[in-house]
């Protein structure tokens, strides 16, 4: 029965086979003497298994569906996480949501954000969206000599400029 | 503030004198926070990193809390400087380890410090001497507050703020406390306690993170979990788990001096006299001395205001702080000898242990 075990992270026989409750969810893994030493498993004080579960990537369902994909933004794959066990860029976050969202289940209390929102960033970023759509649509407008409608967005990004500088000085 | 006038001026941690902080020596809090429409920084490539490194900075001083603080590049500290930040807690091993297009901010009393480029472009630190996490959530949420102002930060209505790893999702923040629980670990119940905290989705780490050992019996007491739960909630929570380690420590701290008081009492004259008159002391063995005299302070056998003296030295002692007190450089191997002369000084004027008032207050 030992014999058939790998460990996880090199695939060499494991030897260390370990259980961890967290949140109440049961972890288990196994490990070769010397990864479960470079993972700091034989430190009791520093050693966390969830921490190490996602550092290896090792996800309790392979989710495999996102194998070939690269992220849009930065090329990253998923491959590359597995490897680094971090991500390339928070674009990635979408692009690997089929590969994410399960992980995120056992190591976090809940999957969805219940904290904090950056309200002034969030209404910053929205406005320059706003704004560079008008601007593609004010540019389309003049090409194709829709001047009527060429007018009216080039007011209407008058317009979301003035109410964002307002709603910066009075906040 | 030059980075010379900020090694020379204490830290926040080293003077704290308040009984406050007798079991909890410090409490930190930790924002992971990153820059929308750029890569990581273990992703990103050395152009894109060096480009978020000027903005982070020209946002961090923009903000009244890092005015007239500390502002360089990883390139422009030096070895020996880097291995100080470290044991003040101001800066992480794995930042001290970068090349360049890196760096750090800290306010001038050093109670914020915000590294650039560690693992995610951001990580906003705040540091209070003592049991103190709500006062810590409140001034690192007004900072925080300040630097989103300026700075877009990559956030999803549904995941939170987006950090290189996904640990850290959804509110970013870890708060710990550092502990001083020598009673625990003197009647062997830390290995129970780590269980108990861990089960509670918490993280017990040695004094200096991630594999570091706990010589001194100083713990970090962390947060494992960072989404599904608000800031508030977290803090609340770790707050209780605290509360009831500290309820643990006090408890045991008790029975070894009901049961076994001679034993306990011998260990701190021991390490009294050790500290008094020792020509060789490593740093793991001048940790754990200290620390029984810290019991011992906390027991009354030392005047109240000597906590705040070995929490000074728990730092001082430390590799890099030895070094630069001693102005010039030195064989590692003289170290144990020139820790040993400094804890001789510093003992030398302290009082003999009264054991007999220990439990009069």
């Amino acid at each position: 029965m030992a014999s058939s075990l790998k460990c996880e992270i090199c695939g060499k026989p494991a030897t260390v086979h370990l259980t961890q409750i967290v949140n109440n969810k049961v972890y288990k893994v196994d490990l070769c003497e010397a990864c479960a030493k470079a993972k700091g498993v034989t430190d009791p004080s520093g050693f966390s298994l969830a921490d190490l579960l996602v550092k290896a990537a090792l996800q309790p369902e392979a989710a495999a569906p996102t194998a070939g994909t690269r992220c849009p933004d930065c090329g990253f794959t998923a491959l590359d996480f597995k490897k680094h066990g971090r991500f390339g860029c928070p674009s990635c976050y979408e692009t690997f949501k089929e590969m994410v969202n399960p992980m995120l289940e056992n190591m976090h209390k809940g999957v969805a954000h219940v904290g904090k929102v950056p309200h002034s960033a969030l209404s910053r970023q929205s406005v320059h969206d706003r704004i560079a759509k008008l601007e593609t649509e004010l540019a389309e407008a003049i090409k194709t000599e829709r001047y009527e409608d060429a007018a009216r967005f080039r007011d209407e990004i008058a317009q979301v400029k003035k109410d964002a500088s307002a709603a910066a000085t009075t906040p | 503030m030059t980075l010379a006038s900020l090694i020379d001026t204490p830290s926040e941690l080293t003077d704290s004198a308040s009984s406050k902080t007798a079991i909890v020596l410090m409490t930190r809090i930790r924002l992971a926070r990153n820059l929308a429409g750029h890569a990581f920084p273990g992703w990103a490539d050395k152009t894109e990193r060096a480009s978020i490194v000027e903005t982070c900075r020209q946002a961090l001083a923009g903000t009244t809390q890092m005015k007239r603080g500390l502002s360089v590049g990883i390139e422009e500290i030096g070895e020996l400087e880097r291995q100080i930040l470290v044991e003040r807690h101001l800066i992480s091993r794995e930042l001290s380890g970068a090349k360049d297009s890196a760096g750090v901010v800290i306010s001038r009393d050093q109670a914020f410090s915000v590294m650039i480029n560690e693992e995610d472009h951001l990580r906003i630190q705040v540091l209070r001497a003592g049991f103190q996490l709500k006062k810590a959530w409140s001034a690192i949420n007004d900072f925080d507050n300040a630097l989103e102002s300026t700075l877009d930060y990559a956030f999803s209505p549904t995941l939170g703020y987006l950090t290189a790893c996904p640990t850290n999702l959804g509110t970013g923040l870890r708060g710990s406390a550092m502990m001083h629980l020598p009673g625990l670990v003197l009647s062997n119940q830390m290995e129970k306690i780590v269980r108990a905290v861990n089960q509670l989705g918490m993280v017990v780490r040695g004094l200096f993170g991630e594999g570091s050992d706990a010589s001194g019996s100083i713990f970090q007491i962390s947060n494992q979990t960072t989404l599904g739960e608000s800031e508030e909630d977290i803090i609340k929570r770790l707050q209780a788990v605290l509360q009831s380690i500290i309820d643990h420590e006090v408890n045991a701290r008790e029975k070894l001096l009901e049961t076994d008081g001679s034993k306990l009492f011998d260990k701190i004259g021991r390490a009294f006299g050790i500290l008094q008159n020792s020509h060789l002391l490593t740093s793991s063995e001048a940790m754990n001395l200290l620390s029984l005299v810290r019991l011992g302070v906390d027991l009354g056998m030392f005047a109240e205001d000597r906590r705040a003296v070995v929490d000074r030295l728990f730092i001082e002692a430390q590799p890099g702080h030895l070094q630069h007190a001693q102005k010039g450089s030195f064989e590692p191997e003289q170290r144990d000898r020139l820790r040993a002369s400094r804890l001789r000084h510093e003992f030398s004027t302290f009082n003999r242990p009264d054991f007999d008032n220990v439990g009069k207050n």
